[in-house]
């Protein structure tokens, strides 16, 4: 019961601490705006670690956070072995391949305006379908490994950077492209110095939509069947075993990993499209 | 029609491509029984055994087709092959927590645009969240729930739930914060309380915005009852049939699953995109 209250009351503090920064000075610096959400993401743990203990919530249903902190510190090989195999083989990989082709497939309907305005409808089509649903049938075609995972994150993918490049390359004004024609600057010289770095906004939104959906891929598509290592082999696996504080372990891996490779993402898309009125400060 | 002609002819290439692929993946079958019969088969022979076959490595679409139509039209909506019944147990889940997801997705964001300390702890965590592979935790909702002995379509709909709410949050506080200075500021020479700003103001101008993330909220719906149907092992719905037709090598059962998820998915979508046009139009703004 202490822990309830203690809880409760701990709720309240920390809420009437963030009211207090939330209309304090703090809010005008970088740092201050950091601060506040840090500040309810620590609450929230709280909480939950004091909910746990106080209503005795079995670990089979909802392990405390400590507990799930010490699941990762004592299990790092294991963690480090299925991120090897899910995000770096599976989801990198098939995100390399998937937005590269995707990228040079835009550039070449690029070129026929009758082909841009079939696929277009198409592609935003597809975009929208359930597509992790091909999963069973590209693990039966490339077996259980990473290269199942990696097709999967290929499709899933592929049409939005498409549908974002396609947009992107008629970004560039006309008036930008005759400019260019009075240079007598070829068709390659226009797009490789006007098109694609104009491009680079949607492509980048693309790319960023992407970074998600590839983690979703690669970890999904191992549901259907992967070797005894990777995330999602190891979610399905240990909630079969009811190791829920090993699940949550890799949950807050996947987490972090989607996190920071949307971060890199974002943070290449500054340094490349540095003159776009999005990234002035 | 200028607009439909570049599109059916895509479609038409694509089943063009897949029927060629069809003949290409599926002769090494057919190879391997010649050569067990002790004959070589010629390409006359080998490309009308590859469309037909019971398993194929790819399935042809008038073969999916064939399966869809039989899923959906030959057999009682109640039988288990049905399509239909599998169909409305994933849709019954998406529905469910599309409903409940936009609900305390709207609510969310009215909090947050109301109250500054709100909006400054939790908006951050929404957006971050949308980086987050929130499919993963399907299976563990789905297993805690049934041992507490929840279970039928709820825990579906709370993943479908949980996929479709972010949307509508990061969607809703840019629609509610949508109109400008000025417009707040007439309000406010006219008197209004915040409730009128809100209901006057804020709320219609917020409609667009709440239309667009309902798209992308009852995609990822669908997806989320899909995937939810997958730790139960096979009981019910599409992605049940996905798995099972993964377990016994049937292709065509899970091509047909497949095509009955995307005409389900894009029915819903444009289903809210005639809402959307109605509405707007109803609002005076229609284009």
């Amino acid at each position: 019961m202490t822990w309830v209250l203690g809880t409760m009351l701990f709720w309240a503090a920390a809420w009437a601490l963030n009211i207090r920064l939330a209309a304090s000075r703090v809010t005008q610096s970088r740092a201050g705006r950091l601060i506040i959400p840090a500040v309810f993401g620590l609450t929230l743990l709280g909480v939950w670690e004091g909910l746990v203990h106080g209503l005795q919530v079995p670990a089979v249903i909802l392990p405390p956070p400590s507990a799930i902190a010490a699941k990762i510190a004592g299990n790092t090989s294991t963690l480090w072995i299925d991120f090897v195999q899910t995000f770096v083989k599976g989801a990198l990989s098939g995100y390399g391949i998937g937005c590269l082709a995707a990228i040079i497939v835009a550039v070449l309907i690029d070129r026929s305006a009758f082909l841009r305005a079939g696929l277009l409808p198409v592609g935003n089509f597809v975009s929208a379908l359930p597509i992790v649903g091909i999963s069973p049938i590209l693990v039966m075609w490339f077996g259980f490994d990473w290269h199942s995972k990696a097709a999967v994150v290929v499709v899933m993918v592929f049409f939005p950077v498409l549908v974002n490049t396609l947009a992107g390359l008629r970004a560039a004004e006309p008036m930008q492209r005759d400019l260019m024609a009075t240079w007598g600057a070829s068709y390659w010289q226009t797009l490789w110095k006007l098109r694609l770095p104009a491009a680079m906004p949607f492509i980048f939104n693309g790319l960023k939509i992407a970074t998600t959906l590839a983690l979703i891929g690669a970890i999904v598509a191992e549901f259907f069947g992967s070797p005894t290592r990777g995330m999602g082999f190891r979610i399905s696996t240990e909630v079969g075993r009811l190791g829920l504080d090993m699940v949550w372990a890799e949950i807050a891996v996947a987490a972090l990993a989607g996190s920071a490779f949307y971060g890199v993402i974002a943070l290449i898309e500054r340094r490349v499209t540095f003159w776009h009125p999005s990234q002035r400060r | 029609m200028k607009a439909v002609l570049p599109v059916f002819v895509v479609i038409a290439a694509i089943v063009v491509l897949w029927y060629g692929a069809a003949v290409w993946m599926n002769a090494a079958w057919v190879r391997d029984q010649a050569a067990r019969a002790g004959e070589t088969p010629g390409l006359a022979q080998i490309v009308p055994q590859t469309l037909n076959q019971e398993r194929p490595v790819l399935p042809t679409p008038h073969q999916v087709a064939a399966e869809l139509w039989k899923g959906v039209a030959g057999q009682a909506v109640t039988s288990k092959r049905s399509l239909v019944y599998h169909g409305w147990i994933t849709l019954s889940a998406t529905l469910l927590g599309f409903v409940i997801g936009t609900g305390a997705g709207i609510l969310l964001a009215i909090g947050i645009v109301h109250n500054r300390a709100m909006d400054l702890s939790v908006m951050p965590w929404a957006i971050a969240s949308q980086t987050i592979p929130i499919l993963a935790i399907a299976p563990m909702i789905i297993v805690v729930l049934n041992s507490v002995g929840v279970t039928g379509i709820v825990p579906k709909a709370i993943i479908s739930a949980y996929l479709s709410f972010f949307p509508v949050v990061v969607g809703m506080v840019k629609g509610l914060r949508a109109p400008d200075a000025m417009q707040l500021d007439l309000l406010r020479t006219y008197g209004a309380s915040q409730r009128q700003t809100f209901a006057k103001l804020r709320m219609p101008a917020s409609v667009p915005y709440l239309f667009a993330s309902l798209k992308v909220g009852v995609a990822a719906a669908l997806v989320g009852a899909i995937v939810g149907e997958l730790p139960t092992g096979a009981v019910a719905g599409l992605g049940a049939r996905l798995l099972s037709g993964s377990y016994y090598g049937q292709t065509v059962q899970i091509w047909a699953a497949l095509f009955a998820a995307a005409l389900l998915a894009a029915s819903l979508v444009a289903l809210i995109g005639l809402a959307e046009r109605l509405t707007l139009r109803r609002m005076g703004m229609g284009r």
